[in-house]
């Protein structure tokens, strides 16, 4: 089996695991970070979004291999300490979250959104979270709290 | 209004474990020496079991043990129940047909539980499975409820005749007959309510854990009613008694309706863990949650209004054929009954209602309740067939609702079919909703759009529901074979901070938050100070569990009980320590005064007196504060409004945008209005899905799912909405403590009937749902030859 190694949220990773191992089973199973989520089989729900090299990326569909040497970011990652990253802020703040099943996703791909458009229009990230599904908030209030996260 | 109490938009308590991950949800628990479970399926929608041969899985690495229907069946192990004895027209039960939780000769739709593989790995599992040797013996499949009662129908099951499970009726059909004979017009429509998926985005799973050492049970599943799932796992499938078994549900991602029912999966994972003596976990993948969740609504209707020469309903008849799917999941006899003939008054004053319906078995996924259950169907048929006929009579649409509405003056209300409407405003939502709306800007709008070659619609829903289900002795003489009250324990600690135990369960409602505001405001405590625990039958006393828009009403009701017996303990309590009686006392909002001085007592001072208990005489008053209530709702609640859904459809593409939707509704009083917001908002998006996008298609020749992934199946995404413009009036509910109704449905029973009348008033013609661009161009080409040509 391949030794894996990889930094995750500032920290050093290696794990031997099987050459098939999605990087979400490597985040999940082997590192334990659950606040990763899988939603789907099919690369369309967006809830394990994670950050490889400050790209969002849908960790089931990347091998865990592919990732060698890079530094991925999860939700847990994104606090310092008890302090809020400003996309989780504004999610609290706007209500953007209802079972928290597809948060992780959603904050994780809104931090990516508003990267590549600082000041995103309604419009932009809208068409921008086409890759990510949730099925509580009709997205109202996804859509603000990643408009006016104060990056 | 304090900041943090009722009224108040409080950010959510629970929300920080959820943004930063910690958020445990079932298939984040891994419990030692943990194997996992996969579950073979029939890729037939109907065939006979020849034969099952697991020699060759069984000794591929990793396999624990392999069970099939007949280890079920030796182990004594009960089947899966419907809990609603629905009577038919003639007086006679509904039919039952067995449902055991691994298939033993026969599988009724693709997706069917056939095996299950226990192995060290999930991947391990899947391989045993893949190796299982079936043998099936395929025959014709039912997919279509209309094609169920034909002769020539493949019958679903031998002991249901006709595939028909029930013909089931309500109302007075002789005066129905009587009044279309003397009607000026009469409306016809006829519908089909597309059968929906809910995919909430945590797919089902379960981990199932035995312990020798007390003999005992735990199970981690994705439930919305924990008490209700130890209840049948217990009493019908029988793996343990309720003292041996705790169920807990803990994050649950969404529901909407689809996790109150006892699955198959959730049972043999529970029981298999004591036949491998580890812990055996199952999650479901996204292609098994289509396949084997129960599924949504599913109606075929025909319906007819009669209305004399100036509008006013006279009466109202509707038959409807409504699919059951293969089996009778937990509750689904009750969702095209009582949760659908009973609402067909809707908002109007028409005195003579009649519903026949019959309830058929396919070869498909179980149907069950989703987010409405039975009132998004009710509602779809009245507000599409009042919009025809104002259509058809040329009277504004809004203007035909109003001349129909039950009076303001004239609550409570008894409708031909059943409920009665407590209270009601039904003229102030719709106004309401027509300023917000810009209605009287419409034709301007639509005139503007038709020179840019767009076709502009507008679309009302005046809906009602019936929420806060239910009065137990309603229900009971309906045929619910369970009560539907609520419990709660509310503890004021010895050192200030209260824990509240709820038998509602919060899968995305926000309860930790909304349930502690009701302690702020009633207990004077702050709301960090407030713990709320849900989903775990090992620490809360009972519960019937969250759906129907219940969990305020009925489990708020319960916790508003309790602390009004904290609060009347602590009176006792106040009165031994001042040396005060009783009647001097008064209590607000966490303090005790004692009239006419400043002597003044605090809840938190009260509680260490209770818990120690020096000052006051413990052979009257007992030590402690921690009091438990069940409430027993007096009637169902009665949220009711309008939403207006205006659309812009392209011609040149069929593609519908929603350019406007506005929603007011009455809940009555609101503790949380961020949250309702967004309760509102997810049910509108739900509808809106409805609508325009959803449909769970079987292939009507091999019963396939033809919808089963996010790559068929159209899930709202963010750039199919609009925003949602929302508001509210207020006619509290007269019946219970907070006056409150229940949210969590509204926006999903409105929003397809607001939407479908908006498009179908573009396109001057009826379609069914989804309004697909290529249903709405083939509508448009159909009627422009020219185009076509």
């Amino acid at each position: 089996m391949p030794q894996v190694s990889m930094t995750v949220n500032g920290k050093a990773a290696s794990v031997a695991v099987e050459a098939r191992t999605l990087l979400v089973e490597y985040l999940r199973d082997h590192m334990r970070l659950t606040g990763t989520h899988v939603g789907c089989d099919t690369t369309q729900c967006g809830a394990c979004a994670v950050h490889i090299d400050g790209k969002a990326v849908k960790s089931c569909t990347i091998l865990a291999v592919q990732c060698e040497g890079a530094k991925v970011t999860t939700i847990e990652g994104l606090a310092q300490g008890e302090k809020l990253h400003p996309m989780q802020e504004a999610f609290k703040e706007h209500h953007g979250l209802q079972c928290g099943f597809c948060t992780p996703g959603m904050v994780m791909a809104g931090i990516d959104i508003r990267r590549r458009h600082p000041n995103a229009s309604e419009e932009t990230v809208r068409n921008e979270l086409e890759g990510n599904i949730c099925r509580c908030t009709g997205y109202h209030n996804i859509v603000k709290a990643i408009m006016h996260a104060k990056m | 209004m304090s900041e943090t109490g009722i009224g108040a938009s409080v950010r959510r308590k629970e929300d920080v474990r959820f943004l930063t991950g910690a958020g445990q949800y079932v298939d984040d628990i891994t419990r030692p020496g943990q194997t996992f479970a996969c579950f073979l399926r029939s890729p037939h929608a109907h065939a006979t079991i020849k034969s099952i041969k697991t020699a060759k899985a069984e000794k591929m690495p990793g396999v624990a043990a392999i069970f099939t229907g007949k280890d079920i069946a030796a182990a004594d192990l009960g089947g899966l129940i419907c809990g609603w004895m629905v009577t038919d027209k003639a007086g006679q039960p509904m039919k039952t047909p067995g449902h055991p939780l691994l298939a033993l000769d026969t599988v009724r739709y693709v997706g069917d539980h056939v095996a299950v593989v226990i192995a060290d790995t999930q991947e391990q599992a899947m391989a045993a499975a893949e190796a299982i040797d079936v043998t099936y013996d395929a025959k014709p499949a039912l997919v279509n409820p209309a094609d169920a009662m034909k002769k020539s129908a493949p019958q679903v099951h031998s002991d249901v005749p006709q595939n028909l499970i029930y013909d089931w009726e309500l109302g007075d059909r002789a005066a129905v007959d009587a009044a279309f004979k003397k009607a000026h017009h009469v409306t016809s429509i006829d519908l089909i309510n597309n059968r929906l998926i809910p995919n909430a985005m945590e797919p089902r799973a379960a981990l199932g854990e035995y312990d020798r050492g007390s003999d005992s049970f735990t199970l981690y599943t994705t439930s919305q009613n924990p008490h209700v799932h130890r209840l049948v796992m217990s009493a019908f499938i029988k793996i343990a008694p309720e003292t041996k078994l705790r169920v807990i549900a803990p994050d649950v991602g969404g529901g909407f309706g689809s996790k109150i029912f006892i699955y198959a999966e959730e049972c043999v994972t529970l029981w298999a863990s004591k036949k491998v003596g580890r812990p055996v976990k199952w999650t479901a993948g996204r292609g098994e949650a289509f396949l084997s969740d129960a599924h949504g609504r599913d109606h075929v209707t025909h319906a007819e209004l009669a209305l004399d020469k100036d509008g006013r309903f006279l009466a109202f008849k509707v038959d409807t054929i409504a699919n059951f799917g293969a089996y009778l999941s937990t509750f689904s006899s009750a969702v095209p009954s009582y949760l659908y003939g009973t609402l067909l008054a809707g908002q109007y004053s028409t005195p003579a209602i009649h519903v026949s319906v019959k309830g058929v078995v396919t070869h498909t996924a179980p149907v069950d309740a989703y987010r409405g259950a039975g009132r998004p169907e009710a509602t779809y048929v009245i507000e599409r067939i009042v919009e025809e006929a104002a259509r058809e009579m040329k009277i504004d649409p809004a203007e035909l609702r109003r001349r129909n509405f039950i009076a303001p003056d004239k609550f409570p209300y008894q409708t031909p079919v059943a409920l009665e409407y407590d209270s009601g405003n039904y003229a102030g939502a719709l106004d309401k909703a027509l300023k917000m709306a810009d209605y009287a800007g419409f034709a301007k709008r639509k005139a503007a759009a038709a020179k840019q070659g767009k076709l502009r619609g507008i679309g009302f829903a005046a809906y009602i529901e019936a929420c806060g289900i239910a009065p137990s002795k309603v229900v009971g003489s309906l045929g619910a074979g369970v009560g539907l009250y609520e419990s709660a324990e509310v503890r004021f600690n010895a050192t200030g901070g209260v824990t509240i135990f709820t038998g509602s369960h919060s899968h995305g409602q926000g309860h930790e938050t909304t349930f502690a505001q009701l302690a702020v405001e009633r207990l004077g405590v702050p709301i960090d100070s407030v713990e709320v625990i849900h989903g775990d039958t090992g620490r809360i006393p009972f519960g019937m569990g969250t759906y129907g828009s219940r969990s305020l009403a009925v489990g708020g009701s319960a916790i508003v009980k309790a602390m009004d017996k904290i609060v009347a303990k602590g009176r006792k309590i106040v009165a031994h320590i001042m040396e005060a009686s009783e009647g001097d006392i008064e209590y607000d909002g966490g303090t005790y005064r004692i009239k006419g001085t400043d002597r003044q007592m605090t809840m938190a001072e009260v509680a260490f007196a209770a818990y120690v208990p020096h000052k006051i005489p413990t052979d009257e008053i007992e030590p402690g504060l921690d009091e438990s209530a069940f409430y027993d709702p007096k009637n169902f609640t009665f949220p009711f409004g309008t939403h207006i859904c205006e659309v812009e459809i392209d011609p040149a593409t069929g593609v519908t945008a929603i350019v406007k939707f506005t929603a007011v509704d009455d809940f009555g009083e609101i503790i949380n209005p961020m949250i309702v917001a967004g309760q509102v908002h997810g049910g509108i998006a739900q509808g809106i899905g409805q609508a325009l996008l959803e449909a769970a298609l079987y292939d009507p020749k091999t019963g396939q799912l033809v919808t089963g992934s996010f790559m068929d199946y159209t899930m709202p995404r963010a750039d199919d909405l609009p925003n949602y413009d929302t508001a509210h009036t207020v006619t509290p509910c007269p019946h219970n403590p907070l006056g409150v109704k229940g949210c969590g449905e509204a926006g999903a029973i409105a929003a397809p009937a607001a939407v479908m009348n908006a498009v179908t008033d573009a396109l001057g013609r009826h379609i069914d749902m989804p309004a697909t661009p290529m249903r709405v161009w083939q509508a448009i080409n159909k009627s422009t030859p020219a185009r076509a040509a």
